[in-house]
């Protein structure tokens, strides 16, 4: 079984609140150092037996389609994940 | 005049949706989100998107909900001049399904909010709010969690350029929106959506004021004219 990793994140100039909070939090645990905290999405879209170039067309349809709002958010990469 | 009312899994203002075009002399029609077909909105002269969590807000709020069926009939009959209002989720559903430019991100604050909130109306020839006077500031209750309105400066100096503001937040801007915008317009002004809630204000008693009302009483006005 193959998966396609698709990886969304808010665009750079739009505010992350979610990531804003976690960056707080990791203060309050003195883990601190960082700068900026983004949070963004992963989907694992799997598929019967090797990820083909087809799957990977279609896991980009589904990208730019469903899986992100373009005026938000961008979609960093889609690529067919590493074998373990 | 017949206004059709969305309901979808984790829509919660259909009922007060509802309530307030009865109260505005309309017949309110129940849809639901699997119908579909040519003729769902044969008959209707607006339809109303209302406020919730449509599909529990996952992916995106409205993400899910722009690809039901019964937006599948809605989407060409809006983009053909049929007046949708779409309120808090139903403004998400709006920009989902690119009627209306911009998206709706978490508040810059972080938390939910519910508050009684003053807005002044821009625009006053859509569908849905000609029966304000322009400038008319009206008080609105506002709850939601992901009501800051962003677009890129190019789409925000196009939309005020056009007039396509309806709605502007006063005295306080709850949510980050950008340029304090409440509600916006398709170009036409059959398409409106708004983040606050009209449908809470309008029965005495009831909400802080009776504000909410003159959208419902617009559309129904306007289909008498049509």
């Amino acid at each position: 079984m193959g998966t396609v990793i698709v990886d969304v994140m808010p665009k750079p100039e739009i505010l992350d609140p979610q990531g804003q909070a976690v960056g707080h939090a990791l203060g309050k645990l003195g883990i601190d150092g960082f700068t900026e905290v983004r949070q963004g999405k992963r989907f694992a879209l799997s598929v019967d037996g090797e990820v083909t170039e087809e799957a990977l067309a279609r896991a980009r349809e589904a990208a730019e389609r469903l899986l992100s709002n373009p005026v938000i958010e961008d979609v960093v990469s889609v690529r067919a994940e590493a074998d373990a | 005049m017949r206004i059709g009312v969305v309901t979808f899994p984790g829509s919660l203002d259909d009922g007060d949706a509802q309530r307030a075009v009865r109260l505005a002399g309309g017949e309110p029609v129940p849809l639901w989100h699997a119908d579909s077909g040519d003729t769902l909105l044969h008959g209707l002269d607006g339809v109303i998107l209302p406020g919730g969590f449509s599909y529990g807000d996952y992916l995106r709020c409205g993400a899910i909900a722009r690809f039901s069926p019964v937006m599948g009939a809605i989407i060409p009959a809006a983009q053909a001049g049929l007046p949708v209002l779409g309120i808090c989720n139903g403004f998400q559903v709006l920009c989902e399904s690119h009627l209306l430019p911009g998206a709706l991100v978490r508040n810059d604050h972080q938390q939910f909010l519910c508050r009684d909130q003053l807005l002044r109306i821009e625009r006053t020839d859509t569908a849905w709010t000609s029966d304000f006077t322009p400038g008319q500031e009206v008080l609105i209750a506002l709850k939601n969690g992901e009501g800051g309105y962003v677009a890129d400066e190019a789409t925000l100096d196009e939309l005020e350029a056009e007039g396509r503001v309806v709605a502007r937040y006063l005295e306080v801007n709850p949510n980050g929106s950008r340029r304090d915008i409440a509600g916006v317009s398709n170009a036409r002004g059959n398409v409106v959506g708004l983040m606050p809630h009209p449908e809470h204000c309008v029965e005495a008693g009831f909400g802080p004021s009776l504000d909410g009302l003159p959208f419902f009483t617009s559309v129904l006005r306007q289909a008498v004219l049509a």
